[in-house]
């Protein structure tokens, strides 16, 4: 019971599509967690249902303390939402908008030219957001779900169109929060971007939640190989087997390289060999499964059980 | 109550910035106004009290023209959003779905009541420049006229919510909102009127009559203001249905108001099972 989101046995169907099924997981304090799927896996369902936009078919949700199902929204004061395509009132000013939803959150007029220079929109703070661009309509959407110290961060692919500077900036604000024990849920496709920040990853697949945890421990489940490549000297090439010893999967790839996929319980012995004294390697590069390793690695696991 | 509040006034703050309150009170306005210096002209004053000729032109105009631009504005309100996707944003924040419908309908009714407001207080005004007498009971009809005329906007307002709460599509909303305004201003009297004619009186008279006028806020709109005092009745044609019906004024008005209630409760209701 110690989660700012609490998800139980939760199943949300729209007619016969079933978009989440019997899916559980907590949010606890200050946890940054991604959460990855293909499109139409149910991330932006689970979301809205957090929300109380949508009524779970079944199973239960609690978040800071309210049940959104019942519309209790007592907690929403320290709750920030940005929604995939975010979207405001076009006859409004930049600065306009973020005051009324500052208000809706009692907080005060002056965090919104603070929020509006934190994204980088003060130039722009009154001029009517119909005239934003996509990337600018973003920022006032990253504005709005930071007002109020959220306690419960929930972005739906909140770098989508942000140009490189602001995901930067937005990736420290991220972390900015986490700091201060902020609870941030992230959905995304970027997954490149997701692997060096979120703590936890969450896999979604039709649905079904297919894996939740730590990346190392992803790593340790789904038993990838890590790559381990090697430059090698000419001499070297001619007789790999002979100091590497008896390894399965390896290749030579472009000219002086020597590239091998290491099972977990054979990482150490590889990498000891090619360390070895007498070994002619020149140079070494060792890396661990990406997050887009797993993620295909238990979509594909998956399919193939059912 | 705050948050009723802060709903209400960005309603207001966008039907300032998209000239909604500035085209309504001017056209209201112009239409007063011409109603007011054409319509007295035949007339020739004589024995008749100019503002209460004003009166009943004014709230033949109110029955054909502020429930179009109430419905204009409601029936968009909430399905608008929808599809726009400002809703989904706006009830992420610690509002209720009822607060957000309630400040919606208090700021659409601030802005179609400062536009009748306005645009008819010129028209009364104007007829005071030209220095015509204008006695107390006068002013009290024209008064009651204009809040009655504001109580007929909340009705439509309610009603145009109903409709964008339960429909999937703007489209749709607007199709069925041109349909009510059809039926309640045009198509409901002419078939109340053919009926009569038929009928002459045997099965529709009395109760059943009273019930069928107060079935359409527009009708006890006009009872209440084309009967409500005796000077206005004598000349504005209506002394006749108001002989034949016993509605008194407070039964019209509370007649009104439950046409402002009801569609709204039934609209909030709606918009709460709402799924988005
Ligand atoms: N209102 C709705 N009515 C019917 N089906 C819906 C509705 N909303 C979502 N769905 C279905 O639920 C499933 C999950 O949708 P969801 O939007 O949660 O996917 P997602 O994981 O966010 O995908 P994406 O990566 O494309 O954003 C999809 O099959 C979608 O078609
Ligand atoms: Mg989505």
């Amino acid at each position: 019971m110690t989660g700012t989101v609490e998800i139980r046995n939760v199943v949300k169907r729209f007619g016969k599509i079933e978009a989440v099924r019997d899916v559980s997981f907590n949010l606890p304090e200050g946890e940054t967690v991604a959460l990855v799927g293909h499109n139409g896996a149910g991330k932006t369902t689970l979301m809205k249902l957090m929300l109380g936009l949508i009524r779970p078919t079944g199973g239960h949700i609690m978040v800071l303390g309210d049940d959104p199902a019942a519309g209790e929204f007592a907690g929403r004061r320290r709750l920030g939402y940005l929604p995939e395509n975010v979207s405001f009132n076009a006859a409004l000013t930049g600065h306009e908008t973020l005051a009324f939803y500052a208000r809706l959150k009692r907080e005060p007029a002056k965090s919104v030219a603070v929020l509006l220079e934190r994204v980088g929109l003060t130039h722009a703070a009154n001029r009517r957001v119909g005239t934003y661009s996509k990337g600018m309509r973003q920022r006032l959407g990253l504005a709005q779900a930071l007002l109020g110290e959220p306690r419960v961060l929930l972005l739906d692919e909140p770098t989508t169109g942000l140009d490189p500077a602001l995901r930067h900036s937005f990736y420290e604000i991220v972390e900015e929060l986490r700091g201060r024990g902020a609870t941030l849920l992230l959905s995304s496709h970027a997954l490149t971007e997701l692997e060096e920040r979120a703590g936890r990853v969450i896999i979604m697949n039709r649905g079904i939640k297919v894996a939740d945890g730590t990346l190392d421990e992803l790593r340790r489940i789904a038993r990838l190989p890590t790559r381990i490549r090697l430059k090698v000297t000419d001499a070297g090439l001619a007789n790999v087997p002979n100091w590497l010893g008896p390894v399965d999967g390896w290749r030579q790839v472009n000219g002086h390289m020597v590239e091998i996929d290491a099972a977990p319980e054979r990482k150490i012995e590889v990498l000891r060999r090619a360390t070895d004294e007498g070994a002619p390697v020149e140079d070494l590069d060792v890396v661990p499964p990406t997050l887009d390793e797993l993620y295909a690695h238990f979509l594909l696991s998956q399919e193939t059980a059912r | 109550m705050r948050n009723i509040l802060i709903v209400a006034r960005k309603e207001i703050q966008e039907g300032l910035r998209n000239r909604w309150v500035l085209a309504t009170t001017l056209l209201l306005a112009a239409l007063a106004l011409s109603l007011t210096f054409l319509g007295s002209a035949p007339t020739g004053n004589v024995g008749v009290r100019a503002l209460d000729v004003v009166i009943v032109s004014l709230s033949s105009l109110t029955i054909f023209l502020l429930p179009l631009i109430a419905l204009l504005i409601s029936h968009d309100a909430i399905v608008g959003e929808m599809e726009r996707g400002t809703m989904l944003l706006l009830l992420s924040y610690p509002v209720a779905r009822w607060q957000v419908l309630l400040g919606k309908f208090v700021g659409h009714l601030s802005i179609l009541a400062f536009a009748t407001l306005l645009g008819y207080g010129a028209a009364a005004g104007a007829l005071a420049a030209t220095g015509e007498v204008i006695d107390r009971e006068s002013w009290t009809a024209f008064a009651s006229m204009i809040g009655s005329s504001i109580l007929l906007g909340a009705a439509f307002i309610a009603v145009g919510y109903l409709v964008s709460a339960l429909v999937r599509e703007r489209g749709t909303a607007a199709g069925i909102a041109i349909g009510i305004w059809l039926v309640f201003v045009l198509i409901y009297d002419m078939a109340l009127l053919g009926l009569l004619v038929v009928d002459q009186g045997q099965v529709l008279s009395g109760g059943l009559l009273n019930a069928l006028l107060l079935l359409n806020p527009t009708d006890a709109y006009r009872l209440f203001n084309l009967t409500g005092s005796g000077n206005v009745s004598a000349f504005s044609g209506m002394a006749g249905v108001a002989q034949t019906t016993t509605l008194g004024p407070s039964v019209l008005l509370a007649a009104l108001a439950a046409w402002a209630l009801l569609p709204l409760g039934l609209a909030a209701l709606a918009f709460s099972r709402r799924e988005l």
